[in-house]
This record gives C-alpha cells, sequence and structure tokens, in this order.
C-alpha cells in the first residue's frame, strides 16, 4: 500500500485490499468564466438577474396578497394561494438559484482532497481520560459505595416502567362490539341520512335504497361508529333471478334483498351497483360481489361475500330486520 | 241530421244510442286526452295529443321497431318499452344513446338523431303504450333547491359511482358512469326517474322530488363555481393528482438536483 493511498484511508476501520483503484481527483476543467472577461461579467449579471428575480417575486406576493382578497366566496381560496405561493415561492427561488449559479460559474472552482484525521486519540489524550474516570470514580464513591449504587440501578430500572401501563390506552377491549351492529328484530330500515322508514311497496325493480336503521339518525353519541357497521344496501330484484339457499330463502321479501355495505376486505362502503348485471362493486379495490347469488365474491381482493341481512315487512307494510347479521361486518380481524 | 230533424217532435229510440255514443266518445277521449297529459308532463312544448302519438308511432315503427318490436313489446336484441313512460324514452333519445349503433360494454353518449319534436313525438307515443314515469316539468328540474341538502343525498346516492362532483367514473368490464357535466337538469331527472342501463331506479320513495331538485341544485352549484383547492384535474381524485405529484414535483426535484451537481461550464 502506497503512502498516498493510507493518507486517504486514514479514518476507516477496514482497509481493502483488493478494493477498486481509487481513481483520483478528475483534471481540472477551466470554466468560461475563468478565461473570458465576457462570460465572467455575463454570469455575473445572470446571479443578479436572479436575485432581482427573487425581489420581484416578494412584491409580487405582495401586490398578490391585496390583489385576490379572500372573501365569504369559498372559490377565491383558489388565486389567493396559487399567487401568495407562486409570489413566495420566486422570492425564496430566485434567492437559491441566484446563490448556487454564483458559487458554480464565479467563485473558485479548484478540486480539493482533505484526508481524515486520525480517529485514534494521541496516548497522552487517552491517559488524561483515564485518569479523569478515575478521579471521577474515587471522588464520587461510585465503586465504594454499594448502597447507592444498588439503590440507582433499582431507579433506573423502574422508570421505563409506567410506559408499559401507558400502552393500556391502546384499547380499550373492543370486546364483542366488531360482532353486533344496531339491528335487532324489528327495527325498520330507514333511508339514509333522513331516516325515514321505507315500505316494501316502494322499493321498485332495479331500484336500490341506501340504508340505515330507524333511529340512527338521532343517535347523538357514536352516530358515526354505528353507521360504519350497520349502513346496508338494499335492492329489488325479480325473485327468479335470486339464486338463494334453502336456509336463507326466508332472509328475502318478494325479491328484495339487503346486504351490509361494508366491504369484507378493508371496509369500503360497496355501493357501485349494476341493476342489470346484479353485479356490486367496490370502488376502492374492485372487489365485485354477485347480488343474485348471495353476494358471493366474483373478482377481487375481497375474500368473503357481504353479510345479509335477514328482513321481512311488519303489519303496516314496512321492512324490517329479523335480526342482527348473523356474522360480523366489515374485514376480517383476528379473532374471525 | 237525425238530431235536427227530431228536434221539435217526440225523441227517436236512435237518439239515446246517439246521445251514449257521444257520452263514451267524450268519456273515453277525455279520459285518455287526461292520461297522456299525465304521461308526459311537458317540458318544453305543448301537451301530447293524439296527433303526437300517431306521429311518434311512425317514427318508432321506422327507427325502433327492428329492435324494440312493432308495438314495443320487446325483441331478443331489445327490451320490452310497454311501461318504460316517456321519461325514459325522452333521456335515450335526446341523449343520442337510442337509437344504438352498436353493441357494446354500454350505449354511450353521441348526437341524438331526432330533432327536439320528433324525440317529443317518440316520447308521446311510448308513453302511451303503458303506465310509466312521465317527463318532468320545468318547475320539477328547477335548480332552486337546497344545494347542501343535494349535496348529502349526492354523496350518499350517486358519489360512489359518478364521483362526488359528479366527473364520473368506471364500473365492471368496460361500463362506466358517466361525467354529470354539462349534461342537462332534465335528463339528470330522468335518469334518476327511470334508471337507464346498468344505473339503479332512484323512484319518488327513494329521492323524492325535492330531493331530486336539491342533488340537481348541487350539481349546478359544482359546475359553477371553481374548485377552491386549484386546478381540479378532472376531479378524478388522487391517482391522477399522485401522477401529477410523481410526474412534474418529483421530475422538478430531480431536475433541480442534477443541475446542483453538475459544473459550470
Amino acid at each position: 500500500m502506497s503512502e498516498k493511498e493510507h493518507d486517504y484511508a486514514g479514518g476507516l476501520a477496514v482497509v481493502a485490499k483488493d478494493a477498486v483503484k481509487d481513481p483520483g481527483i478528475e483534471p481540472h476543467r477551466v470554466r468560461m468564466t475563468d478565461k473570458s472577461v465576457k462570460h465572467e461579467k455575463a454570469a455575473a449579471r445572470q446571479v443578479a438577474a436572479l436575485f432581482l428575480v427573487s425581489v420581484f417575486g416578494s412584491a409580487f406576493a405582495i401586490w398578490a396578497y391585496f390583489a385576490f382578497p379572500l372573501t365569504e366566496e369559498l372559490g377565491t381560496v383558489r388565486n389567493n394561494t396559487l399567487f401568495l405561493g407562486l409570489g413566495i415561492t420566486l422570492g425564496l427561488f430566485g434567492i437559491g438559484i441566484g446563490a448556487v449559479h454564483w458559487a458554480k460559474t464565479l467563485m473558485p472552482d479548484n478540486e480539493v482532497a482533505e484526508a481524515r484525521h486520525q480517529t485514534r486519540g494521541s496516548d497522552e489524550v487517552r491517559a488524561r481520560a483515564v485518569e479523569i474516570i478515575k478521579l471521577a470514580d474515587s471522588e464520587s464513591g461510585f465503586s465504594r459505595r454499594k448502597l447507592i449504587r444498588r439503590s440507582l440501578y433499582g431507579a433506573l430500572a423502574a422508570f421505563p416502567l409506567p410506559a408499559i401501563f401507558l400502552f393500556g390506552d391502546l384499547g380499550p377491549d373492543p370486546k364483542d362490539t366488531l360482532r353486533h351492529t344496531m339491528w335487532k328484530k324489528g327495527t325498520r330500515l330507514a333511508l339514509d341520512p333522513t331516516g325515514t322508514p321505507i315500505k316494501a311497496a316502494d322499493v321498485t325493480l332495479g331500484s336500490v335504497f341506501h340504508v340505515i336503521p330507524e333511529g340512527l339518525a338521532e343517535l347523538e353519541h357514536h352516530k358515526l361508529e354505528e353507521k360504519a357497521k350497520a349502513a346496508v344496501l338494499l335492492v329489488r330484484l325479480d325473485p327468479a333471478d335470486l339464486k338463494e339457499r334453502d336456509e336463507r330463502k326466508s332472509w328475502s321479501y318478494d325479491g328484495i334483498v339487503a346486504y351490509s355495505k361494508i366491504c369484507t376486505h378493508v371496509g369500503c362502503p360497496v355501493a357501485l351497483y349494476e341493476q342489470q348485471t346484479h353485479h356490486l362493486l367496490c370502488p376502492c379495490h374492485q372487489s365485485t360481489f354477485d347480488v343474485t347469488e348471495e353476494c358471493k365474491v366474483i373478482f377481487g381482493p375481497a375474500s368473503r361475500p357481504l353479510p345479509q341481512l335477514p328482513i321481512t315487512v311488519d303489519a303496516e307494510g314496512y321492512l324490517v330486520a329479523q335480526s342482527d347479521f348473523n356474522e360480523p361486518v366489515g374485514p376480517s380481524f383476528w379473532e374471525r | 241530421m237525425a238530431f235536427a230533424k227530431n228536434r221539435n217532435s217526440r225523441r227517436s229510440p236512435l237518439a239515446a244510442i246517439f246521445v251514449i255514443g257521444i257520452g263514451l266518445a267524450l268519456t273515453g277521449g277525455g279520459y285518455a286526452a287526461a292520461t297522456a297529459t299525465v304521461e308526459a308532463t311537458k317540458p318544453v312544448s305543448a301537451a301530447v295529443d293524439a296527433v303526437q302519438v300517431e306521429e311518434g308511432k311512425k317514427l318508432f315503427l321506422a327507427n325502433c321497431a327492428s329492435c324494440h318490436g312493432s308495438n314495443g313489446e320487446g325483441t331478443d336484441a331489445a327490451p320490452s318499452l310497454i311501461g318504460v313512460g316517456a321519461a325514459a324514452t325522452e333521456f335515450q333519445v335526446a341523449t343520442g344513446r337510442m337509437p344504438g349503433q352498436a353493441s357494446g360494454p354500454q350505449l354511450e353518449k353521441k348526437a341524438p338523431q331526432f330533432t327536439q319534436e320528433q324525440t317529443l313525438q317518440l316520447a308521446a307515443y311510448v308513453g302511451s303504450l303503458g303506465d310509466g314515469p312521465g317527463i318532468p316539468t320545468e318547475a320539477q328540474i328547477m335548480a332552486n333547491g337546497d344545494s347542501t341538502r343535494g349535496g348529502e343525498l349526492f354523496r350518499i346516492n350517486c358519489a360512489m359511482c359518478h364521483n362526488a362532483v359528479g366527473a364520473g367514473g368506471a364500473l365492471t368490464e368496460g361500463k362506466f358512469a358517466p361525467s354529470l357535466k354539462g349534461v342537462s337538469a332534465l335528463h339528470v331527472y330522468e335518469a334518476m326517474l327511470t334508471g337507464p342501463q346498468n344505473m339503479p331506479v332512484f323512484n319518488d320513495a327513494n329521492l323524492t322530488p325535492q330531493d331530486k331538485k336539491d342533488i340537481i341544485t348541487y350539481l349546478k352549484f359544482v359546475e359553477d363555481n371553481p374548485s377552491a383547492g386549484g386546478y381540479e384535474l378532472a376531479a378524478l381524485g388522487p391517482v391522477v393528482e399522485g401522477l401529477f405529484a410523481w410526474v412534474f414535483a418529483l421530475g422538478g426535484i430531480i431536475a433541480i438536483t442534477i443541475w446542483l451537481g453538475a459544473k459550470s461550464n
């Protein structure tokens, strides 16, 4: 290893012997601004011009602040932020670009290599450090005073313990709230967002109703949480098109079926219903469900069919739920 | 002139039959006229009359019957039009979707093939085939509702397919929900009422006439007011916005970085 290479590698822990040979510094190239006064003057003017652009930008921003005032009208935000932003950008950008241009064209550009200094301290420095530590130990009595030392260890060990208890705030345990929704036997199906109950006769062929349980619209607490679980899509098909298992035949009413609107993939609202193909498409990841076949997945990443809400009609002809969903709605979770 | 001749004498037994005949004709005709008027509660021009239905029938036989059957009863190629109503016909024909030119994932909007007059004649004829929703009135489609409420209803019922500001969006297998920009209030109303192609029906129990009016008001509002957030990039959302940011913002950053590292000439 030559003396020169050793200088370069001075601070490295490992010196690879078979490393690629250091190509050294590339030959210096003389800039036009160094060769001709004309170019040098031009570069100086460019830098000054860039700084003037910055001044113009700042002035423009001030002008824009007054020229595009924010008013009651929402649309005024658009021009106000756009032109104010452009002005401020130009103000800062002009300074930055000007400074870099100045450095690149006019300041000296001689290539320089600076070797790292040795990381190991000199023997005197090292001896002095040991001396200081020993002195501190003897003065504080750290090695001598066992009681203090051990109680300090104890204090340091106890200090992080409260953090463990803070993890408790990641809860509370949702218990069985993920398994139940607001729907129960006899809850009327109501229109989202008004909460008007829906009569079976109103659901004409090809209709799609966005449904919430009756009473949800009046909830004062946890309204969104409840809606996020209980949202239902109500569709009427020709009963001849429905392919239902025997045990689910009683869950629909005269071709009217109700399914959870929460995708079983990651919980987006599945509501793109095509009334001719009876496909239900989730806009987030294109999971597609076939409403005629109990909303089984026919495309996309969802792994389970949409849960079906068993429905029937009450004495007044309103659609009501027979029970809650028979399975948790929405995406899979740990115990499901 | 049997009636005139018998005026001053004892009425002939024929007179009673004649009077009953007139009575029947008047009630029947009146009923037909009345139902037809309800059927197509006019948007722009005159009331539906027998002539209009007759003209519509001629247009129908010449342009529609080969697929929809000579009485609109439907064939293997196209569905029955009995009971679809005047609104659906006006929508399909005035937006150029019907008569369809080629089969595909869905019929697309194109220049209408018929004049407004002919369209209304066709609508009157199809409306006369059976009980279906009529063309909404001027008052029904006026954009003077509550745009805030309309916006909420739009987001719940329409936005998943048509996008939150009505920019349109993709469906399955080549189908799509068209953009609602520039679609007339009449056609927005008729589409909700009749559910063209794969769009579901939103009858008056689902979205009341006031709800529909509010939705039209909302659509008009977003069409007339610029987006507060700046250029919309067709309002298509995160994919387009992300692409723009990656190409132009990141591209700009890379360009500046290269310039910073380059030596001056």
